[in-house]
């Protein structure tokens, strides 16, 4: 059977790993190349690169990040921030790229998934969401709402609704970003990840607030998640990957254990 | 050095380049094993190939237009029979058997079988096969050696092989029951796993195909 994955995210600002608390305040932690690769020999199952530059002219750094991890890493390699058109993507995957993910430029124009999913392939096509937990309403049925711009513009659009037209459009994965939870360490929004999991036929990758070992063996049961993300618990070097997965093997999850 | 050294470290690998995805990482892991790799559009230059790696990614009817409509299908035949090691990868193994269910096409026919899709009833199941699984050999082959119990590739696809001869069949995979996630004929060895995305035990597969003369 599969195995479920832990994936390490490392947002990158510059050229920079950086790492941010509910989306603010982000802080400069370290080479985002060295980090890679050395959670690659650590067992990592796969990465996410995102891009949090703020100016677009210093985009191509990204690319040269991208190109130096690919080079010396041989796991599956994910890209995102500012993907905006099916260029953007291709650029990403010439440069060593495996899978785009798209988040705020699909809100703003959702074919931007189809046109995505037709040039490179359902299953490289990531739709990567950062939502909010909300009342629930007429207009947001499921009490969560989508936010994009990093997490600063709430959409008046409701998260399951959005996961299921972004599935049909041609993603072929979802990544669940709970804003509530993002940088608390207070473990994965697992009623959302779990309302969403439950509700698609592709992987789901809950991403937001791990910042214990139960809190990944949590969502990746209660939580239905195939996958998932971690980021601060890793990067601090509280955990390491390797001991992530032993913690989730040992509770007799399906986990690859040889690297 | 000897003679036939060198001869040896002047063969290139090529890799079939008919449009089927993004080649760069298989380029990539092939540099990482010091197996010198190029990409290869040209039938007549591919004719003349000592070692090939057919990858691919995407649909199988796109694919086999591709391939013919480049002429690149009969050069792939001609080194197969002349002895040549192939390794196919995904796609480009799935379309070595003679049919896939995948917009129902007549496919390259190296290996007697056909292609077929994960059912789609069983909703605990999400297709694609997306993800890292272990594989099992079951035929030792000089390309899996090495390969432990408990090592896991990754793999991402929708479809599987079916051999019509077991003997083929030289790993296979638990998703829905078991799968060949490796077969292979004379000169020619397909896995549907990604050995360029597989980590260590990728490479070291990679390296295996790097030494293998072809025969089995």
């Amino acid at each position: 059977m599969l195995s479920k994955r832990v994936i390490a995210c490392l947002d990158v600002r510059d050229g920079h790993l950086a790492k941010s608390v509910k989306f603010v305040n982000t802080q400069n932690i370290g080479d985002p190349v060295e980090k890679a690769h050395e959670y690659y020999l650590d067992g990592l199952d796969e990465l996410v690169f995102y891009d949090i530059t703020a100016s677009s002219e210093k985009r191509n750094i990204m690319l040269d990040v991208v190109e130096s991890v690919a080079s010396q890493v041989f796991i599956p390699l994910s890209v995102g921030g500012g993907v905006r058109s099916v260029s953007d993507a291709t650029d990403l995957r010439l440069a060593g790229a495996e899978k785009i993910n798209v988040n705020s430029a699909a809100v703003k124009r959702p074919e931007l998934i189809d046109e995505c999913s037709s040039a490179i392939g359902n299953q490289n096509v990531v739709l990567s969401m950062d939502i909010q937990k909300v009342a629930k309403s007429n207009e947001i049925p499921s009490g969560y709402e989508i936010v994009i711009n990093g997490g600063r513009s709430p959409m008046g659009l409701d998260a399951l609704a959005w996961a299921l037209e972004g599935e049909k459009r041609g993603a072929g994965e979802l990544v669940i970003n709970s804003i509530d939870a993002d940088g608390t360490k207070d473990g994965y929004e697992i009623e959302l990840t779990a309302m969403i999991a439950q509700a698609v036929r592709v992987p789901v990758i809950a991403s937001g607030g791990a910042g214990l070992p139960e809190h990944l063996y949590e969502v990746l049961t209660k939580g239905h998640a195939d996958a998932a993300l971690v980021a601060s618990m890793v990067h601090y070097g509280d955990y390491k990957v390797s001991e992530l997965k032993g913690y989730l093997h040992d509770q007799r999850l399906k986990i690859r254990m040889s690297w | 050095m000897s003679l036939s050294n060198n001869n040896k470290a002047s063969i290139v690998t090529l890799i079939v380049d008919y449009d089927a995805g993004n080649l760069a990482s298989v380029k990539r892991a092939c540099e990482q094993v010091g197996l010198e790799a190029e990409f290869c559009a040209d039938p007549d230059h591919l004719r003349h190939a000592q070692r090939v790696i057919f990858p691919g990614v995407g649909a199988a009817g796109s694919a086999m237009a591709s391939l013919k409509s480049r002429g690149l299908d009969q050069a792939l035949r001609e080194v197969i029979n002349n002895g040549c090691p192939v390794l196919g990868i995904c796609l480009g193994m799935q379309i070595s058997l003679d049919y896939s269910e995948e917009n129902d096409t007549a496919t390259l026919g190296f290996i007697a079988g056909k292609v077929s899709r994960f059912r789609m009833d069983r909703l605990d199941l999400k297709v694609p096969h997306m993800g890292w699984n272990e594989v099992c050999v079951q035929h030792t082959h000089p390309v899996l050696q090495g390969i432990e119990a408990g090592d896991e590739f990754y793999f991402v696809h929708g479809y599987f092989p079916t051999p019509k001869d077991n003997s083929a069949v030289l790993a296979t995979t638990d998703y829905e029951g078991h799968f060949a996630s490796a077969i292979g004929k004379d000169s020619y060895i397909g896995t549907q796993f990604h050995p360029e995305k597989s980590g260590r035990v990728g490479l070291r597969l990679l390296n295996n195909f790097a030494q293998w003369d072809g025969q089995c």
